[in-house]
């Protein structure tokens, strides 16, 4: 026995040619990981550079990434202006999402009642599509704001609402149980038990929503469609549109998808700092 | 005594077992069927008395389950009482799932502290009461570990320290390790005899394990399936402590005999009956 322990204790177990071959793939993949996709854009960008330079494409058609570059430095005070505006409706319109959403999740879940009684609202404000609803609601309201909110919210909300309702509903039963035995209040039920359990669920809405809010605030503005200041992104690439300033239309786009990326990764950064302690999505395993 | 409990008559005859403990609860002529027409339980008659280490014993359908969470008031007689003979104070009642219910966004102190915290009483507070709990199950060194990070009969500890961490007049345990290997059930077993001596409460053991049941228990309720009902109760006379000297032993064996035997004779008769 002391021998062998020995043995092993004094010198490091050699490693297994497989081992190895194993390592220096999972080391290849987490490189490519980043690699790749970097590759694949600079490929495309001078791709498509050279198609506008050969077939000498005017810019009024399609411009070139270094003109569309050019439009985003030059334009910027006017760009970043309106990104304020479009990120200020997303990220309103995202807001009122999670309280209306979790509230109106809270509310069902306390209610079988108020749940059979609203819940197909919910589903027909969701289906319908927000282009129809949206010149309606500029007629009746009349803050533009306002107008572009409850538009960008109309579509962000669902999705936090039925992942919350179900997350709120899908508490351990065996939980359930012991939290009646040693007499929780329902108020006590759902501080302690339901709203952590539907934290993962929540939270996977949220990044949905978070992408649906800018898309609801990008189709609001093209309804609303009125210039001057306060104008969104969205505004600007109609009114680029008109004025064949394709380059800026190319600027503005970019702003907007940037937006949305950087949205997302906020979002989900968020949820991996709530549920990393606890939740196996969240949590790394040697596979 | 026994003739009064146990419904069937042949269990007049052995383990006349007489106790000065003072009344706990009982159930008298409960019945519980669920929707309708299913029979869980028929005519359940079962004295506890304050110390008692009890085990409802028999396969699955016999309604032990359903007993349980008839005591623990999930669920309610259709017909029938069950009486408490002390008064019911929050914390009184605890009870131990098979599964270990931990809540996966907290740490074992934190579970721990969820009967004292749903009584709204502060960690700071009852941090002392914690700290002696997950002492009595070995785990002080795990508190700030959140349940993943432990493995099954860790994880069953934690839930057997959240039962203990009120000092319970009663807890209720629904097949605690049947999902545990039989190493981590044997050390358990061992454990929850001395806890349940170090804290003075009384156990009602749901099993389907005739050794685990002889081994931990005063008396066996031996239940039977279709309908669920209780065909008789018997004694296991051996003194606790109870080591692995008594799990060896020729008596310990012959208990289990007994009890087996009981069993065998129970489930004939409701195969009988379907």
């Amino acid at each position: 026995m002391t021998f062998i322990d020995q043995a092993a204790s004094t010198s490091a177990p050699e490693i297994d040619v497989e081992e190895a071959a194993r390592a220096r793939r999972r080391r290849a993949e987490k490189i490519g990981q980043w690699v790749l996709p970097v590759l694949v854009i600079v490929a495309t960008i001078v791709a498509w550079d050279r198609i506008v330079v050969w077939n000498e494409l005017p810019h009024y058609i399609l411009p070139g990434p270094g003109r569309v570059l050019q439009a985003l430095i030059e334009d910027w005070p006017l760009l970043f202006q309106s990104l304020l505006v479009t990120l200020q409706i997303t990220m309103g319109a995202l807001a009122i999402a999670v309280i209306g959403g979790v509230g109106l999740a809270v509310l069902f879940t306390q209610s079988r009642w108020i749940e059979m009684s609203f819940f197909p609202y919910a589903v027909i404000l969701q289906v319908t599509p927000i282009v129809a609803i949206a010149p309606l609601i500029f007629i009746y309201v009349d803050s533009k704001i306002a107008g572009l909110l409850i538009c960008a919210w109309l579509v962000a909300f669902f999705p936090i609402l039925s992942n919350t309702t179900l997350g709120l509903s899908s508490a351990d039963h065996n939980l359930r149980d012991l939290f009646k035995v040693y007499g929780a209040s329902r108020w006590q039920r759902l501080r302690y038990l339901q709203l952590p359990s539907a934290l993962p669920y929540f939270l996977g809405g949220l990044r949905i929503a978070g992408g649906l809010s800018l898309i609801g605030a990008v189709v609001a503005e093209y309804v609303a469609g009125s210039g001057g200041i306060g104008s969104g992104l969205a505004f600007r690439i109609l009114e680029a549109g008109y004025r064949l300033n394709i380059p800026r239309m190319f600027a503005a786009l970019f702003l907007i998808a940037l937006t949305g990326v950087i949205i997302f990764a906020c979002l989900s950064l968020i949820s991996h700092l709530a549920l990393r302690k606890w939740h196996e999505s969240a949590i790394k395993r040697e596979t | 005594m026994i003739a009064e409990r146990a419904p069937a008559p042949s269990a007049s005859a052995e383990g006349a077992f007489r106790s000065p403990r003072a009344p706990l609860l009982s159930m008298r002529h409960v019945d519980k069927v669920f929707g309708g027409d299913v029979v869980a339980l028929r005519d359940m008659n079962l004295d506890v008395r304050d110390g008692d280490f009890i085990s409802l014993l028999g396969p699955s359908g016999c309604g032990k389950s359903t007993a349980l969470r008839l005591i623990a008031d999930l669920i309610h007689p259709t017909s029938g009482r069950i009486v408490w003979d002390v008064e019911k104070t929050p914390g009184a009642l605890s009870v131990v799932l098979q599964e270990p219910t931990l809540m996966p966004w907290a740490t074992v102190a934190d579970n721990v502290w969820l009967p004292f915290r749903l009584q709204g009483k502060s960690r700071a507070s009852v941090d002392d009461k914690i700290a002696e709990a997950l002492n009595l199950v070995g785990l002080e060194e795990v508190h700030d570990a959140y349940p993943r990070a432990l493995s099954g009969g860790m994880k069953m500890r934690v839930s057997i320290a959240r039962a203990l961490v009120t000092h319970p007049k009663l807890i209720l345990m629904d097949e605690p390790f049947a999902a545990l290997d039989e190493i981590t059930r044997f050390k358990l077993n061992d454990d929850l005899l001395a806890l349940k001596r170090a804290i003075g409460c009384t156990v009602i053991f749901v099993t389907h394990s005739v050794f685990e049941s002889v081994f931990l228990s005063e008396r066996v309720v031996i239940m039977a399936a279709r309908p669920g009902r209780v065909i008789r109760e018997l004694a296991v006379d051996a003194p606790y402590p109870r080591t692995d000297d008594f799990r060896t032993s020729q008596e310990y064996a012959m208990q289990c005999r007994a009890v087996s035997d009981a069993l065998k004779e129970a489930m004939g008769e409701g195969d009988d009956l379907h």
